[in-house]
């Protein structure tokens, strides 16, 4: 295998595998949120507001993963 | 296999050694709309104001509202920044529905430059606040070692704004291009209006991250925020 094609499996190794934990945690605190929202509706405005930053922090896991991705397939230093 | 990268920039023309490349264009044509438009509705302020007034005074106070929750303490001297940041990063990021525009954001310099923006701007209004020794003193809470720790979240915080910005408008482009080339016409509109929901909430995202930067660099130990705990105090039954 050359170095294109083991980067372009790369590529999808890193964002099938990094998607999985940021899709749990992002899960887990849109439940949390869901939950705090039913037990007090009045803090509803505070609450999706930390959960909206709290998820972009999470999700930026993601985004790096994808990021790497990009700069295999289309900035690859190797190939 | 560099064709069509996203990584790459068309270059629209030159002056002299510099490229001055598509976003470029694009970006000048946003503040351009946004400066002219915000001059002509604010050309005839009254104190009874009429219907076009009440809803710019609307969303401005709504703007400082929420800088003001977020800070904790008086909006007024953030709220030219940062609301401009807003506006600008909402129109950027829905202008890419516009046929034959692309949203600027979608490429990696505008991210950078603004997040360079919210990097240069953390500091200033932090000496500003607290005096030169004083901010400078605040990197080395609440020990000393933790100093490279503190200079480097500053770096990692701004690269993460950068690129955070950058992934989810720009995938969101790819994705509809991609479904696009896959299939017929008028099947990505979906996914367009769930672009639409995307930019407005990374605006939103992006505004309150550098609020959020800002107020724990002008804020004392009391409204010291790390990234991970975003919002002060949150009421907790």
């Amino acid at each position: 295998m050359d170095a294109k094609v083991i980067s372009i499996i790369a590529a999808a190794v890193a964002v099938s595998v990094g998607s999985i934990g940021p899709a749990l945690g992002e899960g887990r605190s849109v439940a949390a949120a869901m939950d705090a929202i039913a037990r007090q509706p009045e803090a509803a405005g505070t609450i999706s507001r930390t959960l909206f930053v709290g998820l972009a922090m999470i999700e930026t896991m993601a985004i790096y993963c994808l990021v790497i991705a990009l700069i295999l397939l289309f900035a690859n230093p190797f190939a | 296999m560099t064709q069509g990268s996203p990584l790459a920039t068309t270059v629209v023309f030159h002056v002299g050694p510099l490229l001055v490349t598509r976003p470029v264009v694009t970006t000048w044509g946003i503040m351009t709309v946004l400066a002219v438009g915000s001059w002509l509705l604010t050309r005839r302020l009254r104190p009874e104001p009429s219907r076009r007034q009440a809803i710019l005074e609307l969303v401005v106070s709504g703007i400082e509202s929420q800088i003001g929750e977020v800070v904790r303490q008086d909006a007024r001297p953030l709220l030219p920044l940062l609301g401009t940041l807003f506006i600008f990063l909402l129109t950027a990021n829905i202008c890419g529905v516009v046929p034959g525009i692309q949203a600027p954001t979608g490429k990696i310099e505008t991210p950078a430059a603004l997040a360079l923006i919210v990097f240069l701007s953390v500091h200033c209004f932090g000496v500003r606040a607290r005096g030169l020794l004083g901010y400078l003193g605040s990197f080395a809470q609440p020990k000393l070692i933790m100093l490279p720790l503190n200079v480097l979240s500053e770096i990692t915080r701004t690269f993460s704004l950068m690129v955070r910005l950058f992934g989810n408008i720009m995938s969101g482009e790819f994705l509809i291009a991609l479904v696009l080339a896959l299939t017929g016409l008028l099947v990505p509109i979906p996914l367009m209006a769930l672009e639409l929901l995307v930019g407005v909430v990374q605006a939103y995202i992006f505004f309150v991250l550098a609020t959020v930067f800002i107020g724990a660099a002008v804020g004392g130990e009391a409204n010291e925020t790390s990234e991970a705990v975003a919002s002060p105090a949150t009421p907790v039954e």
